[in-house]
């Protein structure tokens, strides 16, 4: 290997070693973190919304061909909201627009995430996973307030 | 050199067959677009339903069209360089087998009974068929190289000892001993979860489990597409650059090969981080490695650009100071000899440095959060399978069905403007899909009824304009493979003018050194294995034994109500759970 190939060599790997340093950061410093593999929690047969608290939510979100339950949740601006998702049925994916909650719906399994809904507005929900014929048609939506 | 008359024949059936699918794959392809943008409002065109469709275009680009043109390819590279027949028995058990499991699959999927794409998740169960088609045609691409490739190498290194092979014998060879590793976990998957949930011999099914041997699979193949197109990259494009060009250096690509061999493997998990079940820290190292393996693709950047450069220098004194005015001298529209396939390489390479960062961003753990299964993601691959694999595979298509017929190339002015048109079209919708994708634009949707339609209370107008700029992208992507086609079938169709000659261009290499650690392939394969294996037990561990609470009985498209019938024993097992 010649001057040049070392040089290319050494800052690809620096490069990517960097990146690495950044993703590994922000997940264990800044936690922003991936959801993660639920153990505790059995795999629910119906949608709910649970308030504990004035600004404190936990929705049991169920997906199933092709609609979700519940359908329509209205919160108040500022709530923290636990997320729990799972089907009833088939693979199915659940993505809440312009936030970072973007989850798999396993069935079998439970799936978690955590959100702060500090902006008042609509946050439309969409089914992302294929999941049969009426895929296109599967969607919820959060009502901020 | 002269090519045996079955081999020469089996060999054109190799590239014909699969391109003739291809323009079934294109077609739902480009009625993709159309669907997604609500030019077409329907949930189905000409008898063929958005979702069959989508798993049409799936399967034969991705699956069908890469694997027999890689086989294809791999023979005749093995047969050019080792100057060893290939043994006619072999290959006609091969291609029976795979275009067996082919017309199988396609039957099942044609006549929709397959609905499921080509990730084929269960639940969703699909025909017995399309398993047992897809499983013919693994079995059938991984024959030659057991039985052709693997004894005409050996007898070639008996014959020349302590001699490097030839590079592309080596890169081929690397890629297809990939191929037969990654297809460990898929053909588990199929033989032991769908195959008998299809057939009804069992009534339930672990869908992670499921997924993640299917991912254990379906992100190393996007390296076994790629490798082809990097052994083209290194072998012929310098050559054909200025007709005496050189590889910069033999060492480097050889290593790049090893690299792939050894990181390719532990990365599925990265199609997973969305998922309950599997724990993140697995994740995370599955991420990491994924960066790893952009490594050699780096080192391949390097290594093409600075033998075009090198090559550029040599044949043109004036650029010799230059430190860009060389790239200028790339033939990049030429028909002169062998020149016009440089323009597949040049567009290839051009999206694909889009598809590398796109990947690394897809890859990036907490950023893959934002764009996971949103049209980003067939943003990105339809930059790196749907450009450079694709492009160097038209290429070399049209260039071997030239040689192995004997037919001059016909209309190569519309095959040199081809990859240009592919790679313009290719480009903006990477950038419709991707900008969507930020936007939340889903995949795999049939948005034109729902989302993208004005009178759905689903409408989200935001989408609208980059599914529209994706209909034009389309358009542009299939006027490119019209051009080519008109080309490739105006060449198969044509007389021959002389007699069948097959002759690969090879680029010397300008730094040629030994590396003796990477001439024996066994160490790294059985290292490579092993890290795999590793890699992902604690993943095995956790979509089995601890994420997961019970099994799955299996759907179809159609219907929300289970077509096996799940056990009793589901009962006991949810009760199992909450003792736990």
């Amino acid at each position: 290997m010649d001057r040049a190939e070392k040089t290319a060599l050494t800052l690809a790997v620096a490069l990517m070693a960097f990146f690495a340093g950044l993703i590994v950061y922000a997940a264990k410093a800044l936690n922003i973190d991936v959801p993660t593999c639920i153990t505790d929690v059995k795999p629910f047969t119906e949608g709910k919304v649970i308030q504990h608290a004035p600004n404190r939510y936990e929705l049991h979100y169920l997906a199933k061909m092709w609609y979700f339950e519940p359908a329509e949740v209205e919160i108040p601006a500022g709530s923290v909201v636990d997320i729990y998702l799972t089907s009833g049925d088939v693979i199915h994916g659940f993505q809440i627009d312009n936030t970072n909650v973007n989850l798999m719906a396993v069935p079998g399994t439970v799936a978690y995430a955590r959100y702060k809904f500090d902006k008042p507005g609509v946050y439309h929900i969409v089914c992302h996973e294929y999941c049969g014929i009426g895929h296109q048609d599967m969607a919820a939506k959060i009502v901020v307030k | 050199m002269k090519v045996d008359k079955t081999i020469r024949n089996i060999l054109v059936a190799e590239i014909v067959f699969p391109i003739v699918l291809l323009v079934f794959g294109i077609y739902h392809g480009l009625m993709q677009v159309l669907y997604r943008a609500g030019v077409i409002k329907d949930m189905s065109v000409a008898g063929i339903e958005y979702y069959q469709g989508l798993t049409l275009h799936g399967v034969i680009n991705a699956i069908v069209f890469t694997t027999i043109i890689i086989v294809a390819l791999g023979n005749i590279v093995f047969l050019y360089y080792l100057k060893k027949p290939l043994r006619p028995a072999v290959q006609w058990l091969s291609l029976i087998l795979m275009f067996g499991g082919t017309l199988m699959a396609a039957w099942a999927m044609f006549t929709g009974k397959a609905n499921v794409l080509y990730t084929f998740y269960p639940p969703l169960i699909a025909h017995w068929t399309f398993y047992l088609g897809a499983a013919l045609l693994i079995v059938g691409s991984i024959v030659p190289l057991f039985f052709d490739w693997l004894p005409n190498y050996i007898a070639w290194k008996r014959e020349n000892p302590g001699q490097k092979v030839p590079l592309a014998v080596y890169g081929m060879f690397v890629n297809h001993i990939m191929w037969v590793i990654m297809v460990v976990p898929v053909v588990i998957e199929v033989l032991f979860q769908l195959l008998p949930l299809s057939l009804g011999l069992v009534q339930e099914i672990n869908p992670s489990l499921a997924r993640t041997l299917f991912w254990a699979f379906g992100h190393p193949v996007v390296y076994f597409w790629l490798l082809p197109a990097y052994v083209m990259l290194y072998t012929v494009l310098p050559k054909i650059v200025t007709g005496e060009g050189k590889l910069y250096s033999d060492g480097a690509a050889r290593l790049v090969f090893i690299l792939f061999l050894i990181l390719s493997f532990p990365v599925g998990l990265h199609h997973q981080f969305t998922e309950p079940g599997i724990t993140n820290n697995y994740k995370l190292i599955h991420a990491l490695f994924t960066l790893g393996v952009a490594v050699p693709s780096m080192i391949t950047a390097f290594t093409v650009a600075a033998s075009l450069e090198y090559s550029i220098k040599a044949k043109y004194p004036e650029t010799k100071d230059s430190y860009l005015y060389w790239l200028a001298k790339i033939p990049y529209i030429s028909l002169e000899g062998n020149r016009w396939l440089v323009s597949y390489f040049m567009a290839g390479l051009f999206l694909f440095f889009v598809g590398g960062i796109t990947g690394i961003i897809n890859a990036s753990y907490n950023m893959n959060q934002v764009v996971h299964n949103t049209s980003f993601v067939p943003g990105h691959f339809h930059t790196t399978v749907g450009g450079l694999v694709t492009l160097v595979f038209l290429g070399m298509s049209l260039y071997f069905l030239s040689q192995l017929t004997g037919k001059e190339i016909r209309f190569k002015g519309l095959a040199v403007l081809a990859p240009w048109l592919w790679w313009q079209g290719m480009l903006i919708f990477e950038y419709a899909m991707s900008v969507a994708g930020f936007h939340g634009f889903p995949r795999r949707t049939n948005t034109g009824i729902s989302y993208l339609n004005p009178e759905s209370p689903l409408y989200r107008p935001e989408w609208v304009g980059y599914a529209e700029l994706s209909v034009f992208a389309g358009v542009l992507i299939v006027v490119g493979f019209v051009f080519w086609a008109i080309s490739f079938f105006g060449t198969l169709l044509s007389p021959a003018t002389k007699e069948a000659d097959l002759e690969i261009p090879t680029a010397e290499a300008y730094h040629d050194e030994k590396m003796p650690a990477l001439q024996k392939l066994a160490p790294w394969v059985v290292f490579s294995s092993l890290l795999f294996l590793v890699s992902y037990i604690p993943a095995l561990y956790d979509v089995t034994k601890r994420g997961v609470f019970f099994d799955s009985p299996g759907y179809n498209d159609k219907n929300p109500v289970p077509i096996t019938k799940p056990k009793s024993a589901k009962e006991d097992k949810n009760e199992k759970a909450e003792l736990r």
